[in-house]
């Protein structure tokens, strides 16, 4: 919010305008935490944006899911959206969401698109798999069936 | 000064203990106290009279309802305690009721009917530890998805859970 305050001034980039209603908007900024409940609604609400459209995952929380590594937390969204550009940070300071929409700009600018038809050819899920490696390990050794060699795990 | 109110405090907490005894003929309550804090234990059977009783005793609010689990606690009987800590707005003494539930018969009576906070209170603890309370008003999950087939906070639920978080299909640029 502070970005779009006076000190770090947003708007000199063009990008100041915020709006309520997806269906008017370019760009979706993911600030925060998204818990399971939620992503259907983040989901639904991409959907609803018309294109061209982009999409910035803002915080540690939103690109890997941070601190938060829980039952409830969505551990990223990329998991399960096109995300163009990742800010990281807990929290992110102004400097570096502005730096975020200027590269976003950039990238915008020398990939580009005019009328969204190339984003038509990205088919594949861009972000990592939606199951974890170690989900995938407990629901094996539920069912029973365990490895050999247990890989060096530094975290348990 | 000091002295003077923890004396009061005492005689406050006999004469309590003298009152609720005339209340409750025939229901053994274990009194504790630990730190400052007094606990009561009251059987699961007689719940709603012990909870009735603590309210006509002065204690009108519900400050807080909550679970234990103990399953990995050791040298205990039980599996679940019911934990419910009471406050007496008048006089600001406050006190612990606990029961303790064992499976497979998770159930107890609602305490909506002495105190209305326990309405949300309750639905989280069953949404958390899967104990059910008779004679709810609204009784469903608060926090968690209504489809949530898992109770999280007991503690043979894992914290970063069995796979529910993403299971969400997954959106492409192109379908967009």
């Amino acid at each position: 919010m502070s970005t779009a305050a006076s000190k770090h001034d947003l708007s000199r980039f063009g990008s100041e305008v915020m709006r309520f209603s997806p269906r008017q908007c370019d760009l979706m900024i993911v600030a925060g935490r998204v818990v399971m409940k939620m992503l259907p609604v983040l989901q639904r609400i991409w959907l609803q944006m018309p294109e061209p459209k982009w999409c910035i995952s803002m915080g540690a929380c939103a690109c890997t899911g941070g601190v938060f590594d829980t039952y409830s937390v969505v551990q990223g969204i990329d998991r399960f959206m096109p995300v163009d550009v990742y800010v990281p940070g807990c929290p992110p300071r102004p400097e570096q969401l502005i730096r975020s929409i200027i590269d976003l700009q950039e990238k915008i600018q020398s990939g580009g698109t005019i009328n969204a038809r190339e984003f038509k050819l990205r088919i594949l899920p861009e972000g990592p798999s939606r199951f974890d490696e170690d989900e995938l390990i407990r629901i094996r050794e539920r069912n029973g069936f365990k490895l050999e060699d247990q890989k060096y795990d530094p975290v348990h | 000064m000091a002295n003077e109110t923890t004396d009061s405090n005492t005689s406050d907490m006999e004469s309590l203990k003298s009152r609720l005894a005339d209340l409750l003929p025939g229901i053994a309550l274990e009194w504790s106290e630990f730190r400052g804090q007094t606990r009561v234990v009251c059987p699961a059977g007689e719940l709603l009279k012990c909870l009735n009783a603590f309210k006509q005793s002065g204690f009108d609010q519900l400050t807080d309802l909550t679970a234990v689990d103990l399953l990995e606690y050791g040298n205990v009987n039980d599996r679940f305690e019911v934990v419910y800590c009471l406050l007496s707005i008048d006089s600001g003494m406050r006190l612990i009721a606990k029961t303790y539930l064992n499976e497979p018969d998770l159930t107890i009576p609602s305490a909506t009917s002495v105190w209305f906070g326990a309405d949300w209170l309750e639905r989280e603890v069953y949404d958390m530890y899967g104990i059910i309370f008779a004679g709810h008003p609204n009784f469903k999950r608060l926090l968690l998805p209504d489809d949530f087939q898992s109770f999280p906070l007991r503690k043979d639920y894992p914290v970063k859970g069995r796979g529910e978080r993403h299971n969400f299909p997954v959106i492409t640029r192109a379908e967009s």
